[in-house]
C-alpha cells in the first residue's frame, strides 16, 4: 500500500471531526471520498497532508509512519495536495505560483513546468498573470499543477469541481485522469458524487467521520443506498413505496439529508 | 464587496509607470539614483531644508535624529514581520526597548563600549524575538495582534517595576557612542564622527548608516528563498506549508530579524539621550510605526520609509496645532484606508493581494469568519 490510514481521530477543540477512519490507497488508483457537507472529507486529507495534528490512529506513507511528521517535510516524502479553495497565492504570477510548487526541491524545474504547461495550455497563456485575478477554473489547474510541481507520489485534490461551470467540470477531470495514467496516485475529494465515482477505481462513502461503506467505485454507482443519497436517485430506490413518493417523507436508509441539517446546525452554534 | 474592491482599483494615482521604467533601466542607472538618494538623506540636516521642514522653535536635525531617523530604522524593522512575513506585531516597541535597556544596563553597569553593546543588543533583541515567537506563533491574524500587544506591556511593565533598572526613573548617564574621528568636513562646520551633546547631526549620519545596511540586508532576503517563503505565508499560510516550506521556521526568523532592527534603533536612541526610562516605550510607539508602515505601503521598503518619515514628521513640524494634531492624524489615517488601503507607494504584489479581496488585510487580522471558514470547523 503506498498510503494506509488507520483509524484516525481528529478533533477541532472538543468536537470530533473525525471518529476512526480507516481507509488504503494503493499505487497507481483514483480513490475517491464521497459524502455530505461536514462528514470529514477536508478533515481527511489535511490530517493525511499534515495542516491537522492527528489524536489518535496512525497514518503509514510509502512504508513510513508519518503521523508525527511536520506538514512541510510530507511534500519531499511526496505527497502534494491542491487544498480546500484552491489556495492559489494571490499576489504571484501564474509562474512564480508553480515555481512555489516545487518550492522543496532543488534544482531544474524546466521539466516540470514544461509539462505543467502542456497539460494546462490556458496556464502558459497566462505566465505572467496575477494568480488572484484568474477565474476559478483556471485557480483550480493552477491548483493542481502547483502540486505537481513537486512531483508527489499521491496528489490529494479538495474538490477540485467546487463552483465551476459544467463543462470545466468535466475538463478538469479528464485532466486528472491523465494525469493519473501518467503515473500519480489520486486521492479525490468530491461532492460531486456521480462524477467521481465515473474516475475513480475504488470509493469511501464517509458519514459524520466514519467511513460507512468502501467498494469500487462501479459497484457505488449502481448501490440502491449511494444513488439515493448522493445520486439524487430517491425514487428509484425505494421499490414499491407509492411511484411517487416523497423524497423528504421517505427516509432513504442512508439517511444523508438529515446528517446534513445536523452538521448545518452544529457550525452555526 | 467585489464592486467596492474594482472601484478601488480603477484610475486611481498609481506609480506602475515609474516602476515599469525602473525595472527596465540598466543598473548603473539605478546605482546613480541610490548614491543620489544617500548624498540626498546626508544633506537633509542642512540648515536651507530646515526652514521648511522644522518649525521655527524646533531645531531640525534634532528631529531627524531623535524622531525621523528612529521611525524610518523602526519601519524597516517592522516591515519584515508585519509587511513581508504577514504576521500583525502591535507589541514591536518591545524589541527597541530591549535595544535600549541592553545598552543602558552594559555600558553604565559593566562599562561596555557602544560597538560591543551594539552587538548585544542585535542578539538579545533577536532572542527577545524568538522568545515572544516560539509560543505565540502558531496562532493567527487578530490573535498573534493581541499576544504580541500584552508582550510589548510586558517589557514596559517590567522595566517599569523592576528596581535592577531604576523603575520608572530609568537609567541615566548612557555613554554618548566614542568619537572615531576629529575630522570636520571642508567648508562645514560638522564633525560627523564626533558623538557630543551639543549636534545632533552625527547621530543622524550614523542612522543613516544603519538604515542603509537595513535596507540592504532586507532588500537581499526578500531576493532570496526566504523572502519567497515569507510571501508565501504572508499569502496563504496553509498553502504555503503544503509546498514545503517550513512555516514556523520562517515566521520565527522574521520575528527575530524584525527584532534585531528595532533592537539597534533602541541602541541609537539611548546613546543620544544618555537616558532612558520606561515612558519613552509606551504602546503608542508601536501603534505609529506600525502605522507608518500600512500608510507607507506594507511590504514595499521606499514605501515604508516614505510613510515612516510622513508620521514622525507631520506632528512635529505641526506642533503649533499640538492639541488637535492625534485628531487630525486619525482622520487622515481613517482616509486612507478607504482611499488608498494599500497605502501611498504599494509593492505591486501586495496591490494584487488587496485586490484579491482576502490577501493582504486578511493576514492584518481583518479577516472575518465566511461560510467559508464555518464549513470548516465542522469538516
Amino acid at each position: 500500500m503506498l498510503l494506509e490510514i488507520n483509524d484516525i481521530h481528529v478533533h477541532y477543540g472538543k468536537i470530533a471531526a473525525l471518529k476512526g477512519i480507516s481507509a488504503e490507497v494503493d499505487e497507481g488508483e483514483i480513490v475517491t471520498l464521497i459524502g455530505a457537507n461536514g462528514a470529514g472529507k477536508t478533515t481527511t486529507l489535511k490530517t493525511i497532508s499534515g495542516l491537522r495534528p492527528l489524536t489518535s490512529g496512525s497514518i503509514r506513507f510509502a512504508g513510513q509512519d508519518i503521523s508525527k511528521m511536520p506538514g512541510h517535510k510530507r511534500v519531499l516524502a511526496g505527497i502534494g495536495q491542491s487544498p480546500e479553495g484552491r489556495g492559489v497565492f494571490p499576489g504571484m504570477t501564474v509562474e512564480e505560483n508553480l515555481l512555489m510548487g516545487a518550492y522543496a526541491r532543488r534544482g531544474d524545474f524546466s521539466k516540470e513546468l514544461a509539462e505543467v504547461y502542456e497539460l494546462f495550455p490556458r496556464l502558459a497563456e497566462r505566465k505572467s498573470q496575477a494568480g488572484g485575478t484568474m477565474s476559478g477554473g483556471e485557480q483550480q489547474m493552477l491548483a493542481i499543477g502547483r502540486a505537481l510541481m513537486a512531483k508527489p507520489k499521491v496528489l490529494l485534490l479538495d474538490e477540485p469541481s467546487m463552483g465551476l461551470a459544467p463543462k470545466l467540470v468535466q475538463q478538469i477531470f479528464s485532466i486528472i485522469v491523465e494525469i493519473n495514467r501518467r503515473g500519480t496516485t489520486v486521492l479525490l475529494v468530491e461532492q460531486n458524487a456521480s462524477q467521481a465515482l465515473q474516475v475513480a477505481h475504488r470509493a469511501y462513502v464517509l458519514e459524520t467521520g466514519r467511513v460507512v461503506k468502501s467498494a469500487p467505485a462501479s459497484d457505488l454507482l449502481d448501490d440502491p443506498q449511494v444513488r439515493a443519497a448522493y445520486l439524487g436517485g430517491g425514487a428509484e430506490a425505494q421499490v414499491g413505496a407509492g411511484a411517487s413518493a416523497d423524497c423528504l417523507e421517505d427516509t432513504p436508509p442512508v439517511a444523508a439529508p438529515e446528517s446534513v441539517e445536523e452538521d448545518g446546525d452544529a457550525s452555526s452554534s | 464587496m467585489t464592486g467596492v474592491a474594482s472601484k478601488r482599483t480603477r484610475s486611481r494615482f498609481s506609480v506602475d509607470p515609474v516602476r515599469d521604467r525602473w525595472e527596465s533601466a540598466p543598473p548603473w542607472a539605478r546605482w546613480v539614483v541610490y548614491l543620489l538618494l544617500v548624498v540626498g538623506a546626508l544633506l537633509l540636516p542642512a540648515q536651507g531644508i530646515g526652514n521648511i521642514m522644522a518649525p521655527p522653535e524646533s531645531d531640525w536635525p534634532t528631529m531627524l535624529s531623535d524622531q525621523i531617523g528612529i521611525y524610518v530604522l523602526l519601519g524597516l524593522g517592522l516591515n519584515v514581520v508585519v509587511g513581508m512575513a504577514g504576521l500583525l506585531d502591535l507589541g514591536y516597541v518591545a524589541f527597541y526597548a530591549v535595544g535600549g535597556y541592553t545598552i543602558a544596563i552594559f555600558a553604565t553597569k559593566y562599562h561596555w563600549s557602544f560597538w560591543e553593546t551594539l552587538v548585544l543588543a542585535i542578539v538579545t533583541a533577536s532572542l527577545a524575538g524568538v522568545l515572544l515567537g516560539a509560543p505565540t506563533l502558531r496562532l493567527r491574524g487578530d490573535y498573534l495582534a493581541i499576544v504580541t500587544l500584552g508582550f510589548g506591556e510586558i517589557v514596559r511593565v517590567t522595566a517599569n517595576n523592576l528596581n535592577y533598572v531604576n523603575g520608572p526613573r530609568g537609567i541615566q548617564g548612557i555613554p554618548h557612542p566614542p568619537t572615531l574621528s576629529e575630522w570636520t568636513v571642508p567648508g562645514l562646520d560638522v564633525q560627523p564622527f564626533k558623538y557630543g551633546l551639543l549636534d545632533s547631526r552625527p547621530y543622524y549620519y550614523l542612522l543613516v548608516f544603519f538604515i542603509v545596511v537595513a535596507i540592504v540586508f532586507v532588500k537581499r532576503l526578500e531576493r532570496s528563498r526566504v523572502g519567497r517563503a515569507w510571501a508565501s505565508i504572508r499569502e496563504d499560510e496553509d498553502a504555503a506549508e503544503l509546498m514545503g516550506v517550513p512555516t514556523f521556521k520562517f515566521k520565527l526568523a522574521a520575528f527575530a530579524i524584525g527584532a534585531a532592527i528595532g533592537g539597534s534603533g533602541g541602541v541609537v536612541f539611548a546613546a543620544k539621550q544618555t537616558s532612558i526610562n520606561p515612558g519613552s516605550f509606551t504602546f503608542m510607539v508601536s501603534a505609529l510605526v506600525l502605522a507608518g508602515v500600512v500608510l507607507g505601503g506594507s511590504g514595499n521598503i521606499p514605501g515604508v520609509i516614505v510613510g515612516a518619515f510622513l508620521l514622525a514628521w507631520l506632528p512635529e513640524r505641526f506642533r503649533g496645532l499640538s492639541d488637535y494634531r492625534m485628531l487630525i492624524f486619525g482622520v487622515a489615517l481613517v482616509a486612507m484606508m478607504i482611499f488608498r488601503p494599500e497605502g501611498l507607494w504599494p509593492s505591486r504584489q501586495r496591490k494584487a493581494e488587496l485586490a484579491e479581496g482576502s490577501g493582504g488585510m486578511g493576514s492584518m487580522g481583518a479577516e472575518v469568519a465566511g461560510p467559508g471558514t464555518a464549513a470548516e470547523v465542522t469538516e
